[in-house]
C-alpha cells in the first residue's frame, strides 16, 4: 500500500519536522488537536479524494464502454451467482463496521476502534473471498472471460473492483495497526478517515457495478 | 530553527544513493525526470529523422543507418515498410508521453511546484519518488519493444484496434503491440502518482499569505494540467487494460465480427473498435492541452520576467487556464468526424472545438499585450517565449479549419494535420521546454547557460521548425496521407518528392541544430559561470534562495507572501521588480490589473474560501 504521509506520522503537537513543510493553510490547523469536532483538511485527506475521482474515471470509462455494448442486438445478461446476495450484503455492513469504528475513534475510545476497523477488514476479506467463489460458481457453469460480451464485462469489472479493494484491506490493515496507537482522537481520525473514504466509495462503486451489471 | 536543523541534519544523514538516486528531494526528482526525458528526445529526434530519410527519399539505400539499426533495413540499406511503422509509432509515443509530458510535468511540476508556492517539500515525498521510479521502468518496457520478434508496435501512437489487437495483425501488433500498452499502463501510475503530489501540495503546501490568487501563472498551469492528468489518464488506462483482455484472454471489446486476418476469419466477434477511439481520445484531447498548459504558464512567467512588466490580465489568464482544462474534456469526438459519427454530433464537437479558441485567444491577446511596449530582454528563454506565441498561434489558426467536419473529411489524416499538431502542440510545447530551461537552468544547476549559444540555438530551431513543418501544410492540402510508407506509390503525389525532400532536410537541419541546445546544457552544467540567487531578477518565491535551492528550500524560516508575483516596473518603486516576500509596507502593492477579489487584501493571511478552483 501507498507509504502515509510524513504529516501524518507525526506525533500531534510537533509541528516542524524536517519533512514536507506546511503552509498557511497546512495540516498545521489539526496539529496540536485535542477535539475531533471539526477534522483538519490534512493531505491525506485531500489526496483520499482525488484518488477516488481518478477511479471514478477508470470505472466510468470501463462502463461506459459496457453500456455502448449492451445496447447492441446481440446482448444477453448471463445468470447471477447467487453468493453475490452475500457478498453485497457483507460490504454493506463493512461501511457500517467502518462507521462504528470512526465513532468510537470520534469518542477516544481506542479498543472500540480497534475492535470494528478489525471487524471491516474481515468483512472485506470475507467480500473478496465470497466474489471468488462467485467467479468459481460461473467458471463451473462453463461462463468463462471469453464467453459472451457479459461474461467479459463481469469478470473485468468485479476483478478490476476486487483488487481495488484489495488495495484498501491493505489501508485497512494499516489504520489498524496505527489508529488506535495515536495518542489524541484527532489523530486517530487522520489515519481513519481517509481509509473510510476509500472504502465506502468501494463500497458505493460495488453496489453501482451490481446494478449495471445486472439489473438493468 | 528546529526546521533548519532537521534539514541540515537529513542533508548529512542522506548518502550519494539517498540524495541523488532515490531522493525524496521534489528538486531531484524534478532534475531526474528532465535528464531522462531529454533523453528520451534525443531517441524520439533519432526516429523523427528516419522518418524523414524514408519521405525525403523514399527506397533509397542508407548504408549507414542499418548499422544502427540492423533489423529495421534490408541488406541492401533500405528501410522496410513494417520498420517504417515502427518507428513513426514510436516517435509520436515517446514524444507525447515520454518527452514532452514527463518533462513539462514530471521535470517543471516536481521542480517548481513546491518552490513557488514556499513549501518545502511535495505533500507526498515517497510517492513522489515512486512516480519518478516508474518512468524508467516503462521506458525499458517500451524500448524493449524494438528488441523483439516483430519488433516494435506498426499501429500508431493512437493504437487503433483492430492492427493493434490482433496479433496477426502487422509484425508489429506481436509482442511489441503488447510491450506498448504495458509500459504506458506503468507510465500512467506514474502520472496518477505525480498528479496526486501536485494537487494536494498546491492545496496544502502553500506559505503564509500565498493565496490561490496569487500564485504565479506557471503553479497554476501546472495545477490545472494535474486535475487533467488525473481524470483524463485513467480512462487511457481501461482501455489499456480491455484491448490487453483482447489480446491475450479472447475477449471481445474492441474487435468485431467476421474479421479475415491473413486469409483466416477471426474467432473474436461483437466487438465494436470505435469504442477504442472514444476512450483513447477521451484521454487523447486532454493529454494535448496536458502538453501545452505547462508551456503557456512557463511563457507567461517569461514574459513578465524579460519583459520586466507585469503580466496583462493575469485574472483573466488563470480564467482561461481553466476554462481550456474543462473544454478539453469535451472536444474528443473531433478527432473521429470520419468515423461515421452523426453529423450532429459532429457539429456539436465542432462547436465545443471551436469554443476552445476562446480562451486560447484571450491568453494570446494577453500576452502580446504584456509585450506591448515592454522593456524586453532578448535572452534566449525570452526568444522561445516569443517563439512559443507565435508557434502557438500558426498551428492554432489551422486548428480551426481541421475542427470543422466539412473540411476535415478532406484533411483527415493527410499531412495537414501533421502540420498542425506539430505547430500547436509538439513545437510549441517544446519551445515551452526550451524557454523554461533557459530560464530556470541557473535555479536548477546553480550555474548559468551560455546565452550567444543559446541565441543561435533559437534562430536555427525557430526557422527549422517553420522550414519543416510549415510546407506540409501544402503536402496535406495536396493529398499526401500520413503514415504510409511511400508517398511516391501514387501518381498525383509524385510532383510533391521535391517538397518533401526540402522538408526533409529542414528536418535534418533542425535535429543538428539541437545539438548546440545539447552542448551548452552539458558544458553550463559544469563550467557555467556561477549563477546569483536571482539572476534574471524576478519576484517569485523560487527566486528568492539559493541557487541552487539547500534541502528544504527556505533555510530556518518559510518565506511569507505579501503581494501577487507580477509587480514589475512599478512607478516609483526603486528597483524595476519587487520579490513577493517584500512588505506591502516597505513599497505598496502596485495597482491597475492586480488590485482586485482574487488577489484579495493586502494581509498577510491568504483570504477565506482561497481554495477554490
Amino acid at each position: 500500500m501507498p507509504a502515509p504521509t510524513r504529516t501524518l506520522e507525526r506525533p500531534p503537537g510537533v509541528q516542524e519536522p524536517g519533512g514536507p513543510a506546511t503552509g498557511g493553510q497546512g495540516p498545521r490547523g489539526s496539529g496540536g488537536g485535542e477535539e475531533a469536532a471539526s477534522p483538519a483538511t490534512t493531505p491525506a485527506r485531500i489526496a483520499v479524494w482525488l484518488l477516488v475521482g481518478a477511479i471514478t474515471a477508470l470505472f466510468a470509462a470501463f462502463t461506459s464502454t459496457y453500456l455502448v455494448r449492451r445496447g447492441e442486438t446481440d446482448w444477453q445478461v448471463g445468470p447471477l451467482p447467487p453468493v453475490l446476495w452475500l457478498t453485497t450484503a457483507l460490504i454493506l455492513a463493512s461501511s457500517i463496521a467502518l462507521q462504528q469504528a470512526r465513532r468510537h475513534g470520534r469518542r477516544g475510545e481506542m479498543v472500540g476502534l480497534h475492535t470494528w476497523l478489525v471487524v471491516t477488514t474481515l468483512l472485506g476479506l470475507a467480500f473478496l473471498a465470497g466474489q471468488l467463489l462467485a467467479w468459481r460458481q460461473l467458471a463451473t457453469t462453463g461462463i468463462y472471460l471469453a464467453t459472451n460480451p457479459h461474461s467479459s464485462f463481469f469478470y473485468l469489472l468485479t476483478g478490476a473492483h476486487g483488487l481495488h479493494l484489495t488495495g484498501g484491506i491493505g489501508a485497512l490493515l494499516y489504520a489498524v495497526r496505527r489508529a488506535p496507537a495515536a495518542e489524541t482522537a484527532s489523530a486517530a481520525l487522520d489515519v481513519t478517515d481517509p481509509v473510510a473514504t476509500y472504502w465506502h466509495f468501494l463500497t458505493g462503486l460495488w453496489i453501482y457495478l451490481f446494478v449495471i451489471l445486472f439489473a438493468l | 530553527m528546529a526546521v533548519a536543523h532537521g534539514a541540515a541534519h537529513e542533508e548529512h544523514k542522506l548518502g550519494f544513493i539517498q540524495r541523488y538516486v532515490f531522493s525524496q528531494d521534489h528538486k531531484i526528482i524534478g532534475i531526474q525526470y528532465m535528464m531522462t526525458s531529454l533523453f528520451m528526445a534525443a531517441v524520439g529526434g533519432v526516429l523523427a529523422m528516419l522518418i524523414r530519410m524514408e519521405l525525403g527519399w523514399p527506397g533509397a539505400r542508407w548504408g549507414l543507418a542499418r548499422l544502427l539499426f540492423p533489423g529495421g533495413f534490408t541488406p541492401d540499406g533500405v528501410l522496410k515498410p513494417d520498420f517504417y511503422l515502427a518507428v513513426v509509432t514510436m516517435h509520436g509515443s515517446i514524444m507525447i508521453f515520454f518527452v514532452l509530458t514527463t518533462a513539462l510535468s514530471g521535470g517543471f511540476g516536481n521542480f517548481l511546484i513546491p518552490l513557488t508556492i514556499g513549501a518545502r517539500d511535495m505533500a507526498f515525498p515517497f510517492i513522489n519518488m515512486l512516480s519518478y521510479w516508474l518512468y524508467p521502468p516503462a521506458i525499458v518496457v517500451l524500448l524493449a519493444s524494438f528488441f523483439v520478434a516483430g519488433g516494435a508496435p506498426n499501429a500508431g501512437w493512437t493504437a487503433y484496434p483492430p492492427l493493434s489487437a490482433l496479433r496477426n495483425a502487422a509484425p508489429g501488433s506481436g509482442l511489441g503491440q503488447t510491450l506498448w500498452l504495458v509500459s504506458l499502463a506503468i507510465l500512467i501510475v506514474s502520472f496518477l502518482f505525480g498528479s496526486l503530489n501536485y494537487i494536494t501540495t498546491v492545496l496544502q503546501l502553500r506559505t503564509r499569505g500565498m493565496s490561490m490568487g496569487r500564485m504565479p501563472l506557471v503553479t497554476w498551469a501546472q495545477f490545472t494540467t494535474a486535475i487533467l492528468m488525473l481524470l483524463a489518464f485513467p480512462v487511457l488506462f481501461a482501455a489499456v487494460v480491455m484491448l490487453l483482455f483482447d489480446r491475450h484472454l479472447g475477449t471481445s471489446f474492441f474487435v468485431p465480427s467476421g474479421l479475415v486476418v491473413g486469409g483466416q476469419l477471426v474467432t473474436h466477434q461483437g466487438g465494436n473498435p470505435l469504442l477504442w477511439q472514444h476512450l483513447f481520445w477521451f484521454l487523447g484531447h486532454p493529454e494535448v492541452y496536458v502538453l501545452i498548459l505547462p508551456p503557456m504558464g512557463i511563457v507567461s512567467e517569461i514574459l513578465a520576467v524579460h519583459g520586466r512588466k507585469p503580466i496583462f490580465g493575469y485574472k483573466a489568464m488563470v480564467a482561461s487556464i481553466c476554462a481550456i482544462a474543462f473544454l478539453s474534456f469535451l472536444v474528443w469526438g473531433h478527432h473521429m468526424f470520419t468515423s461515421g459519427m452523426n453529423p450532429l454530433v459532429g457539429t456539436a464537437f465542432m462547436v465545443t472545438t471551436l469554443a476552445i479558441a476562446i480562451p486560447s485567444a484571450v491568453k494570446t491577446f494577453n500576452w502580446v499585450a504584456t509585450l506591448w511596449r515592454a522593456r524586453i530582454h532578448f535572452t534566449p528563454a525570452m526568444l522561445f517565449a516569443i517563439g512559443f506565441v507565435s508557434l502557438f498561434v500558426t498551428g492554432g489558426l489551422t486548428g480551426i479549419f481541421l475542427g470543422s467536419p466539412a473540411v476535415d473529411v478532406y484533411f483527415q489524416d493527410t499531412f495537414f494535420v501533421v502540420a498542425h499538431f506539430h505547430f500547436v502542440m509538439a513545437s510549441a510545447a517544446l519551445f515551452g521546454l526550451f524557454g523554461g530551461l533557459y530560464h530556470w537552468f541557473p535555479k536548477m544547476f546553480g550555474r548559468m547557460m551560455n546565452e550567444r549559444l543559446g541565441k543561435l540555438h533559437f534562430w536555427l530551431t525557430f526557422v527549422g521548425i517553420y522550414a519543416t513543418f510549415f510546407p506540409m501544410h501544402f503536402l496535406g492540402m495536396a493529398g499526401e496521407p500520413r503514415r504510409y510508407y511511400s508517398p511516391q506509390m501514387y501518381d498525383f503525389l509524385r510532383g510533391l518528392a521535391g517538397l518533401n525532400m526540402f522538408v526533409s532536410l529542414a528536418a535534418f537541419g533542425l535535429g543538428l541544430a539541437q545539438l548546440i541546445f545539447a552542448y551548452n546544457f552539458v558544458s553550463s552544467l559544469f563550467r557555467g559561470p556561477k549563477a546569483e540567487r536571482n539572476p534574471w531578477h524576478a519576484n517569485t518565491l523560487e527566486w528568492q534562495t539559493e541557487s541552487p535551492p539547500p534541502h528544504g528550500n527556505w533555510g530556518a524560516t518559510l518565506p511569507t507572501v505579501h503581494r501577487w508575483p507580477y509587480d514589475y516596473s512599478v512607478p516609483g518603486a526603486q528597483d524595476d521588480f519587487i520579490p513577493q516576500t517584500v512588505p506591502a509596507a516597505a513599497v505598496p502593492v502596485a495597482g491597475g490589473a492586480l488590485d482586485d477579489a482574487i488577489q484579495g487584501p493586502a494581509g498577510d493571511e491568504p483570504p477565506a474560501g482561497s481554495e477554490r478552483t
